[in-house]
């Protein structure tokens, strides 16, 4: 068994990608995410990678574009408004087909709003967070340990699909510290990329990156291919875990800090008798429509428990075609739902619904 | 074990300070003395002494916190009555320091009057389990930074090396050797041993100075889906 180490959930970040081959971090300080830039500034200077504290949190985000553009592994860190700011530069790295992972350790909203925990950025980063037809691959981690594995399965998927995929955790999985047993160091990656604008050695034609182009007959076709991309990843690449799904009558959908509080939840209904099992999101795009599908002919109804005003329920909704009812336990603001509270509305749900 | 009037728990962030703190106000409270809790962490926006509130005041204990702590506000800001406590001198106070060198900075302010009173101790808390200090040389480069940022020496060593609730009795048995070098390179004693509570039977008698901590994880253990192992990922 290998050593393990006790971290906080944005230390496990930023080790991580770091392992995974990532030598190059560009941010601007925000609660609660601020321990992956100050474990960067300690650790980057040692290995001969690239700390840099940008003037704003959209420099950062172009600073990865650039980076990205040689084909090297960068990457970003930010909270919910600071993650506002640099979709601009998502879409110009989505639109350049350029592969950068950016992390989003959600607080609560909109605007300022606050500095405690959220997950209100999911409509941002499922739906393409900036303006054209994208997306990014989004991870949802529910410990430190997925903190950690998950973001070298972002950056590595960014590579493989040339395209941003974002690390979606909360403030709670950011500042939680748990043991966690780090991934194996990776070998450098990016380094034969054809596509990079590394230099042509005067023995092939330029790279040219950008996400301009002036034919809109090509704009178009360049969309359609990406789109083709993207129903490969949706194949491919949804992850969800199942819990006590096997004879469940209410399934429960959540993903990041309340599928673990929704499991304690689990438990107390168990015990009394109540038949309920969850569904967790792993990937939030590409979502995991198809278990959830194959659970709507199975369970009576659905709850959805999100630290937001039920963004992820119309995902649910859709991709259960609606053949059940689903429920939404909430907290927002900043706000966290405790077990008792899920287990009130499992309870209300086992009764015959509300 | 001996103690001074003012306890104050410095080190790397994540080592274990608040938790120290709150364990080692307990403690004095045990022995029948007037304590108060003093939270000086600029650092840390989540998981604070703050969470321990009522809890302290049932058994007797005062909190100097600040009004922002947990709350949506991020302001590093420290409350007045801090004065109070380090110069009023009627009652013993722990002094929860934060994180690193940035959190030790604050603590700055107050050291003239510190050592004015001279009847202070001033714990550096070690977890080797930590990403950061591992080894001894980078546990010491902290120790340095911390010591250059709050212009007060240490007087000992806290060695609380630990893996959360997932932490074995071996696991703190195998960091003596190097709480030992720490010690023998810093020249400062290793005040006491700090483990969670159900593992200090089975340590009885092997370490000196042992500390079981009766309260654990801040209380965040308790706070709805943190509990540590649920997920088996």
């Amino acid at each position: 068994m290998k050593e393990k180490v006790l971290m906080k959930g944005n230390e496990a970040i930023a080790e991580a990608a770091i392992l995974a081959g990532c030598r190059h971090y560009f941010g601007y300080p925000i609660t609660p995410q601020t321990e992956v830039a100050a474990y960067m500034a300690k650790k980057m200077p040692k290995i001969g990678g690239t700390f840099l504290q940008a003037e704003s949190e959209i420099a950062a985000i172009n600073m990865v574009y650039g980076v990205a553009s040689t084909g090297k592994p960068s990457m970003t860190s930010s909270s919910s408004p600071g993650i506002s700011l640099k979709c601009e530069g998502i879409s110009y790295l989505a639109g350049a087909d350029l592969p950068a992972l950016i992390v989003d350790v959600q607080r609560g909203g909109p605007g300022l709003g606050g500095i405690q925990p959220s997950q209100s950025d999911y409509f941002l980063a499922t739906r393409g967070p900036g303006h054209g037809d994208f997306h990014v691959l989004v991870f949802a981690p529910a410990s430190v340990q997925e903190m950690a594995d998950l973001t070298g399965r972002a950056l590595h998927l960014a590579w493989k699909y040339r395209m941003p995929a974002m690390l979606l955790a909360d403030g709670t999985m950011g500042q939680m510290m748990e043991p966690v047993e780090l991934p194996e160091e990776h070998e450098a990656f990016g380094t034969d990329n054809p596509w990079a604008a590394v230099g042509t050695g005067m023995k092939r034609p330029h790279n040219i990156i950008n996400s301009l182009e002036l034919s809109p007959e090509r704009l178009e076709e360049k969309n359609v291919e990406r789109f083709e991309r993207y129903a490969e990843i949706e194949k491919n690449e949804c992850a969800w875990e199942e819990y006590r799904m096997e004879d469940a009558e209410i399934c429960i959908v959540s993903y990041g800090i309340t599928a673990r509080i929704s499991r304690n939840a689990i438990v107390a209904a168990r015990a009394e008798g109540i038949k309920v099992g969850m569904i967790r999101p792993i990937t939030l795009w590409p979502f995991p429509a198809e278990p959830l599908l194959a659970a709507a002919d199975k369970v009576d109804s659905f709850l959805c428990v999100e630290l937001n005003m039920g963004q992820m329920k119309d995902d649910l909704e859709l991709a259960i075609r609606c053949r059940k009812p689903v429920d939404l336990c909430y907290r927002v603001g900043g706000m966290i739902p405790t077990s008792d509270e899920v287990l009130d509305h499992i309870r209300a749900l086992a009764e015959g619904g509300r | 074990m001996d103690y001074r009037r003012l306890t104050l728990f410095a080190g790397h962030y994540g080592s274990g300070k608040t938790n120290l703190a709150l364990n080692w106000a307990y403690w004095l409270r045990d022995q029948g003395l007037p304590v108060t809790v003093a939270d000086l962490d600029i650092v840390n926006p989540y998981f604070r002494t703050k969470d321990a509130e009522d809890e302290l005041a049932e058994h007797g204990i005062s909190l100097i916190s600040s009004a922002y702590a947990n709350s949506n506000l991020d302001v590093p800001a420290m409350p007045k009555e801090i004065y109070a406590l380090v110069e009023g001198r009627a009652c013993y106070g722990v002094l929860d320091v934060g994180g690193d060198d940035r959190g030790a900075l604050a603590l700055g302010r107050y050291v003239p009057a510190i050592r004015a009173e001279n009847d202070y101790e001033m714990l550096f808390v070690v977890n080797g389990a930590r990403p950061l200090t591992r080894t001894v040389e980078d546990t010491l480069s902290v120790f340095q930074e911390i010591e250059r940022a709050c212009v007060l020496p240490f007087t000992g060593i806290v060695n609380n090396t630990n893996l959360g609730a997932a932490t074995t009795p071996e696991d703190v048995l195998a960091s003596r050797a190097y709480a030992d070098e720490l010690s023998s390179r810093t020249g400062l004693p290793i005040k006491m041993t700090s483990v969670e509570k159900r593992l200090a039977p089975a340590l009885q008698g092997s370490i000196d100075a042992l500390f079981p901590l009766s309260i654990l994880g801040l209380y965040y253990m308790e706070k709805e889906g943190m509990h540590y192992g649920e997920i088996n990922l």
